[in-house]
């Protein structure tokens, strides 16, 4: 796990994968996918426009992961305030969660792209959209995963490095690191 | 996207009691502020400063610096339309993001 990302001349990006990088890219964007949830489909006989004015939750998810990738608008605890969270939610949280299934859809494409000619690794060759994508992909994984790793302080991710091998947590936090480096790299790219 | 106006609600309220949303006074120009969190790197951060806002990259890099020192920094000012939108936009890449009325 040791690719990284270089900027293509012309605008997008490029990372060298094997197999086994293809493979756990592909399953954690599935698993974000499931997380994050379905679009919600119109009901039969509902004029499909009638979805652009259907109101989303009011609620903050009860999962932390979530909701730390869909958190309240107002910080403020008071009793207006939160109903501004509520409002706010309602009338975009939906939008968020489908900006954030496109994302993951694309690592999945893009991966899934690389077909027979992943076989034994390939270079993954990212457009400058697609990057975007990837690189708010990138993102919530290391949101989400970071969130059910418990990181809190600056200093945990030190911590985090030195687990024995017998730990529980360490593939996670090997995944989580190596996404880190994915993203540090990509971010260069575009910047 | 307008859809975030609070007017239905104010609208639709019934207790005459309740003043809408006017949290405070209406002159007060609202911010957005962008919280310090553990998982965000601080190059993803001054990159969506600089896409986003179109800050220069001195800029952009300084905000993210008072993310990561002080806790949260005030990234942009305005309208109270227009700072949803902006928190919206951060939420978007995954940043923490709140607006509030700024009382300084």
């Amino acid at each position: 796990m040791s690719g990284h990302f270089e900027a293509l001349p012309g605008g997008g990006a490029a990372v060298p994968l094997d197999e086994v990088e293809i493979s756990i890219l592909r399953s954690l964007a599935v698993q974000l996918l499931e997380l994050i949830g379905p679009g919600e489909e119109p009901p039969v006989g509902e004029d499909p426009l009638a979805g652009l004015f259907r109101e989303g939750p009011s609620e903050p998810p009860s999962d932390p992961a979530l909701a730390r990738l869909f958190p309240d608008a107002y910080a403020d605890d008071d009793e207006k305030l939160r109903a501004a969270s509520a409002e706010f939610r309602r009338f975009t949280e939906n939008d968020l969660r489908d900006r954030k299934r496109d994302d993951a859809l694309a690592v999945v494409r893009t991966l899934d792209a690389l077909g027979a000619a992943g076989e034994g690794g390939a270079v993954l060759k990212l457009t400058a959209e697609d990057s975007r994508r990837w690189l708010g992909a990138l993102n919530d994984l290391r949101l989400t995963i970071g969130t059910r790793l418990e990181i809190a302080g600056d200093d945990e991710s030190d911590t985090l490095y030195r687990l024995p091998d017998s730990d529980p947590r360490k593939p996670m936090v090997m995944a989580y690191l190596w996404l880190g480096a994915l993203q540090e790299t990509l971010v260069e790219t575009l910047m | 996207m307008d859809r975030v106006s609070v007017a239905p609600t104010e609208i639709e309220r019934t207790e005459p009691a309740a003043e809408g949303f006017a949290v405070t006074e209406p002159d007060v120009p609202w911010v957005t502020i962008v919280h310090n969190d553990p998982v965000n790197l601080m190059s993803y951060v001054t990159y969506v400063f600089q896409t986003y806002f179109g800050y220069s990259k001195d800029k952009a890099h300084k905000l993210m610096l008072d993310v990561h020192h002080k806790g949260r920094a005030i990234v942009s000012s305005g309208t109270r339309e227009e700072m949803e939108r902006d928190v919206q936009a951060m939420h978007g890449f995954g940043l923490w993001a709140t607006l509030s009325q700024d009382r300084t």
